[in-house]
Order: structure tokens, then sequence, then C-alpha cells
């Protein structure tokens, strides 16, 4: 591997870090080498910050160590770390004036005067600033001051600079000439970048390298090509670019049913008719004459993008995006063809479709008709069906019969949503409660890193006994 | 633009009551008895430019005083859980509830002779009078207006945005540094509105002196009270005098104010 000739500077290893008993990070691992610009990303609430701040040293892991050029780092105030930082909100100090906010870190270490003016000078002609000197920080515009807040951690001559979401609050323009200028930056002062960000296009666009990030763990780590071409699960595929995402059944190497047809791809080792999940990118999809298609679908709508048309083509029930030079009328049949290199097998990311529960009845009622089993310490009715209690049974509920409970009540509270990927029909939804992980279908989209309560429909589940009561 | 309807009742208001009696001392002060002008309630105001001086030399070491025990106090509130903060400025407050004078007498009771203190003090060996001097009269004052000192600072400390501090660690300040260079430059607002709200009241301040105090520790609003009496014009012109004084001082405050937030 290339990273192994280059030196690493910052590794965690097994990180695990936890607030009020909610899991933040959850035993991760991650090496960092020299000059190397990485971005974590994520959606809100995945725990990316927080992996910068332990990196920072303002958030001190529970167990795990951080190594920092081979020495253990864990009890190291933040002040006593060759590590800038660039915040979100810039933190520049509103007391300070340009000069003084950037020469702010270079006083502190005793640098003389005529040196620390020499540097200051130097860093503010690299971020465009000369002039600016006496300028109050309150009186620059929003690329202004982040520019200053990249000075001021820049001059400090750190082995690494941590940048927290630092474009997040400028307006998309300012962005993209932002993006190239950190770039830029990062190349002419050869320091290791470590960025957070929740916008893949960024990701993509700066990195030398991708740290995907959801609920606490490290999905994925490579090149934006790695992570855009052969991302490993549904989550990561759906976070970055577009995607469809087909729900697929693995036939045999190179073998693989989605949408109903056999198709040819070159992922092996799946075993045989295991269900897996297919990507396919929307410019991999090439239009043809319904005849020469593998697919075959009806065109809903097509939008002209600029460069592509978007087209939205209805496969069976399955909804299917499409991005290409040609376009089909709306309401047209068309074929759709994608060489089997561009089809990307993955693993699902449950082991399990049905949600499957077992458990004792805790109390059943024969007259009503009705038995309750306890989960999770809550205890949930089912009608329509009767069980003696201390009944050993098997409740199989399909991920149809899950639903977000409207009322605010639900079978089952404060569910986290780990993560929302749209199969072309429907939104799967995985949801974790405090023991377990849940699969559930929705036609609507949710916002993920939330909490909300579920409700179970058990007139789509089926029931099973496990173990009859003993008698006695 | 914004209608200014909403603002009339205020306006007459500050007319009625603020402009006109200002306008009334002012006219007052430059007249005598008979109504004439006359600069004679000048001269016999001057009479009391040793009460002036005193007066303002009280307020200020009250002033002193209550920054001193404020400023640690209100960084110490700061820093403490919320649910702790509002507790503890509860505490600080509840004082307050109770009436102005009862609390002076309050001390009375405390420092007289054969008082609880001097009890104490005594078995220990130490003799001494504790009231009827300048000490008990800054004492009662720093009692009485350290809360005003204390929730400015508070409240502009409690603001600061712990980003600031964080970059601060991140730029390599210890705690010390961190205090130095971000937190008690940040503070001058605090401190500047606590000294206004100490020393204004303290300056023009009565009774506390007339019952803690000596008798040469009578201070200018003791004077203004007493001679309102008898006379009007002298009276006025004090006031006048005084009103010029603290306007003059809330000015330099004010210089003072603007220069350490743009240095």
């Amino acid at each position: 591997m290339e990273q192994l000739s280059k030196k690493v500077i910052v590794s965690l290893k097994d990180i695990f870090v936890s607030f009020d008993g909610e899991v933040i990070l959850n035993h991760i691992n991650l090496d960092i080498c020299e000059k190397e610009f990485v971005t974590i990303l994520g959606p809100s609430g995945c725990g990316k910050t927080t992996t910068l701040r332990i990196i920072g040293g303002f958030v001190e892991p529970d167990s795990g160590d951080v190594i920092f050029d081979g020495t253990r780092i864990n009890n190291t105030p933040p002040n006593k770390r060759n590590v800038n930082t660039v915040f979100q909100k810039y933190s520049l100090f509103p007391h300070l004036n340009v000069f003084d906010n950037v020469a702010f870190g270079l006083k502190l270490k005793k640098i003389p005067k005529d040196e620390i003016k020499k540097r200051v000078s130097k860093m503010l002609a690299t971020v465009d600033l000369k002039g600016y000197e006496k300028r109050s920080v309150s009186k620059l515009s929003g690329g202004q001051q982040q520019r200053v807040a990249i000075a001021r951690a820049l001059v400090c001559d750190p082995d690494i600079i941590l940048l927290d979401e630092p474009l997040g609050a400028l307006d998309l323009k300012l962005r993209k000439s932002m993006q190239i200028e950190l770039k830029e930056i990062q190349q002419k002062t050869q320091k290791t970048f470590i960025y957070v960000t929740h916008d893949q296009e960024e990701a993509l666009t700066m990195s030398d390298r991708v740290v995907v990030m959801n609920n606490g763990v490290i999905e994925q780590i490579g090149t934006p090509e790695d992570i855009y071409n052969e991302p490993v699960n549904a989550f990561v595929a759906d976070f970055i670019g577009e995607a469809n995402i087909l729900n697929g059944t693995m036939i045999d190497d190179c073998r693989i049913k989605v949408l109903g047809n056999e198709l040819e791809c070159v992922d092996k080792g799946f075993g045989k008719n295991t269900p897996v999940d297919v990507v396919i990118r929307p410019e991999d999809i090439e239009i043809t004459s319904p005849e020469n298609g593998q697919l075959v679908g009806t065109v809903v709508n097509s939008t002209f993008k600029g460069v592509h048309y978007e087209m939205s083509v209805m496969c069976g029930k399955c909804e299917i995006l499409i991005h290409s030079t040609q376009t089909a009328e709306i309401g047209s049949l068309i074929g759709m063809r994608i060489i089997p290199f561009n089809i990307q097998i993955m693993n699902k990311l449950l082991p399990f479709y049905d949600n499957i529960i077992e458990t004792k009845v805790s109390y059943g009622n024969k007259e009503e008709n009705y038995f309750e089993f306890v989960l999770e310490g809550e205890t949930v009715k089912v009608d329509g069906h009767f069980f003696e209690t201390g009944t050993k049974v098997k409740i199989t509920l399909p991920p149809d019969a899950l639903s977000l409970a409207g009322n605010g009540i639900g079978d089952l509270k404060d569910l986290y949503i780990e993560s929302v990927v749209y199969k072309g029909e429907q939104n799967e939804i995985i949801l974790e409660s405090d023991e377990r992980k849940w699969l559930m279908l929705s036609d609507t989209d949710e916002q993920v890193a939330t909490y909300v309560p579920l409700a179970f429909d058990f007139s789509k589940a089926s029931f099973e006994v496990v173990e009859n009561i003993k008698e006695g | 633009m914004k209608s200014r309807k909403p603002s009339i009742p205020y306006i007459i208001w500050m007319l009625v009551f603020t402009m006109i009696p200002i306008i009334m001392i002012g006219f007052t002060a430059f007249t005598d008895k008979q109504g004439n002008f006359s600069l004679e309630p000048f001269t016999k105001a001057f009479n009391y430019s040793e009460v002036f001086l005193k007066s303002l030399w009280i307020a200020l070491l009250s002033t002193a005083i209550c920054l001193v025990l404020a400023y640690p106090l209100a960084y110490l509130i700061a820093g403490m859980k919320h649910s702790t903060q509002n507790t503890v400025i509860m505490l600080l407050m509840i004082p307050m509830w109770m009436n102005f004078l009862l609390r002076i007498y309050a001390w009375i009771t405390l420092l007289q002779d054969n008082g609880p203190i001097d009890m104490a003090l005594s078995l220990l060996g130490i003799n001494a009078t504790y009231i009827g001097n300048t000490g008990a009269v800054i004492l009662g004052m720093v009692y009485e207006y350290l809360p005003f000192m204390v929730l400015p600072i508070y409240t502009v400390m409690s603001k600061i945005d712990p980003g600031l501090i964080e970059a601060a660690q991140d730029l390599g300040s210890n705690r010390f540094s961190v205090f130095r260079r971000v937190i008690a430059p940040l503070s001058v607002p605090g401190i500047i509105s606590g000294i206004t709200m100490v020393f204004v009241p303290s300056a023009s301040t009565f009774l506390v002196s007339q019952y803690l105090g000596g008798t040469d520790d009578i201070m200018i609003g003791d004077v203004i009270d007493k001679i309102f009496w008898t006379d009007q014009n002298t009276g006025s012109a004090i006031s006048l005098i005084l009103m010029i004084l603290i306007f003059v001082f809330l000015i330099i405050m004010n210089l003072f104010g603007d220069e350490e937030a743009i240095a």
C-alpha cells in the first residue's frame, strides 16, 4: 500500500467515547500520515467532530490510545499539543484586530516581536489578507474571517491542522473557491490537514483520503475514487454522490439477480443465493432501444441539468435514476444496459431482513384474545393472538410491519435512526434501540441521527411457539 | 421607517419628570431666595467642598473594594454548572429583597459596642470601636452595592463564547493566559457597567453615613437632604455640581471602555 511508505503522524487506536451513557465513538481505529489531506465525512451526529476534538485534545476518550508521533498523548492538554484548529464558528477574538488574532499563538511562544511581525505578514499574504492587519475582525466578511482563522492556525507552524466544517457558514460560490484555496494552502505548506465535513462533494474535491463515518463507527476509508467507485455498503454509496441502490440476490460468483433480471457482474465471494445490495451509479446506465436493453422501463421524468439529462425511469415498481447526455420522451419505453464492471455488489447493512423477537409471554388473556410481553423494559400488547403466560414465542415482524409512531407513544421509545437508504421503491431505515437493530420500510424520508418512537403492526407478523409452558 | 408613536408616552414622561425638574434645579441654583439671578448658592456650595471630596473618596474606595470582591466571585460563578449558577445568583439577590433601611439597622446591631462582632473579637483580646467611623460607612456601602458589581460582570463573563476559550487553549494558552488574554479583556464592559452602577449611587447616597458613620463622615447626599429644608437654592447648586461630577466621571469611564474594546 502507498500509505505504508509514509510516516504515520497521528493514530487513534480502539477509541471509545460516550457521553451520558450514549455511545459517540464505538472503538474506532484511524491512522493519519504526514502531509496528508484527510477528510472525515459523515452525517451530523456521526461522531466526526468528536474524533477531531480527540486529536485536538478537547475530548479525552473513555478508552483507547491517541498516539502522536509514537507518543501516547491521551492526557496532554490542547495547549501542549503541536496541533492547531480552525473552528466551525471561526472563534476569532473579538477584542483583537486581525494582526493580533493571527499573532496570538506566536506571542504565547515568546517569539521575538520582529519575527512575529514577519511571520504574520507572510501568513496574511498567503491567505490573501495583506493590508488588513489593523482591521477589527468583526468588520470582516465571512470569507475573510475564515481566512484569518486559517492564518491563525497555520502561522503557529503545527504538525497537524484540524478543520471543523470551516466552510459551513459560507455561501456556495465562496465555498467552492475556498475549497480550492484550502487545497492549495495545504500543498504549499505541506502540513497534515484533517478536515471534518458533512458535504460529500467537499470531501471528494479536497482529500487525499476520505474517512466515512456513521453512528460512531468508521464505515470506509479510502481515496475519493475508491469511496465513490467501490463503496463498501449501501450507507456509503448513498452518502457519496447519487446512486441507485437496489435489493438483489447474488446467484453465484459474477451472477446477480436484480429487478427480476439476471445480470453479469465482476464481484465474487458472496456465496450462492445471498441477498445483497446492488449499487449502480446513474451515469453508468446506457440508454438503448427496448429490444437491446438488459432492463426495460418507462421514462417518467426528464430534466435538463446542463451537462446531462437527469431521468427517472420506472422499472416495474422500482424507480431508477439515469444521468445521460441522451434523453427520451416522457412516457416512452427504453432499454438500459450496464457493463459488468459498473455493477457494485455490497453486503447488506444488516444480517437479517425480518425483525425477529424471541420472548416469553408475560401475560395471556384467552377471553379477550390478547397477550403481552416485555421488550427492553416496555410492556407490549399483542391483540388478536393468545398464548399462555410463560410460553416462549418467536415473533417475526417483516420490515413493513414497523412504522414510526405518529402519536409519539409507540411500542418502543427513542430509537436512533442510523441510516436511511432509498431502494428505488421505498426507504429502508435502520433503527437502533438499546439492545438491537431494526429494519423498517417507509415511503417518507427521515432525518438520520434523530430519535423516534416505533410502533409494531402485529397483524403483519407471524408467530411461532418455541417452547410450551411446562406443567407444574 | 419605524413608527415613533409608541415612544410618545416615554417622551412625555421624560419631559415632565426628568427634563423639567432638571431645568428647575438649574434655575433655582442660579437664583437667590427672592428669585433674582445670583451666584450666591454656588459660593455657599463651595463651603462644602471637603464633604464633596470625602464623598467621592468614600464612593471610589467602596467601588474599588466591590470590584476586588466581585470580580473573582463573578468568574467563579460563570464557571459553575448552569443550575448552580442560577442558585448562587439567587442567593446573591435575596438580601436585596429586604428593605434597605432594615439592612443598615442590622449592621448597627452587629457593629455596635457589645454587639456580636465586638463581643466575639474581645474574646480574642481585640478591643475596638466598629461603628461611627469611615470604615463602617464603606462596609455598609460595599454590602449594599456588591450585587450591582457582581451581576454585570457575571453576565458579560457567562456570555463569553466557550469557543474562544478553546481557541486560546488550542493556540497554546494555559489557564492563566486564557484568563489574561481572553477572559479579562472581554469582561471589561461588565467591569465598566459595574463601576458605573456602584459608583454613581454610592457618591450620592445618604443615610448610610448617618447611621454607620461618625460626625465627620457626613456625605454630600446627607448635606443635600438636610439643606433642602432651609435653603433650596444652595441645595440645588450642590445637586447640580454633583450631577456634573458624576457626568464627567461617566464620560471618562466610557472613553476607557471604548479604548479597551478597540485595543
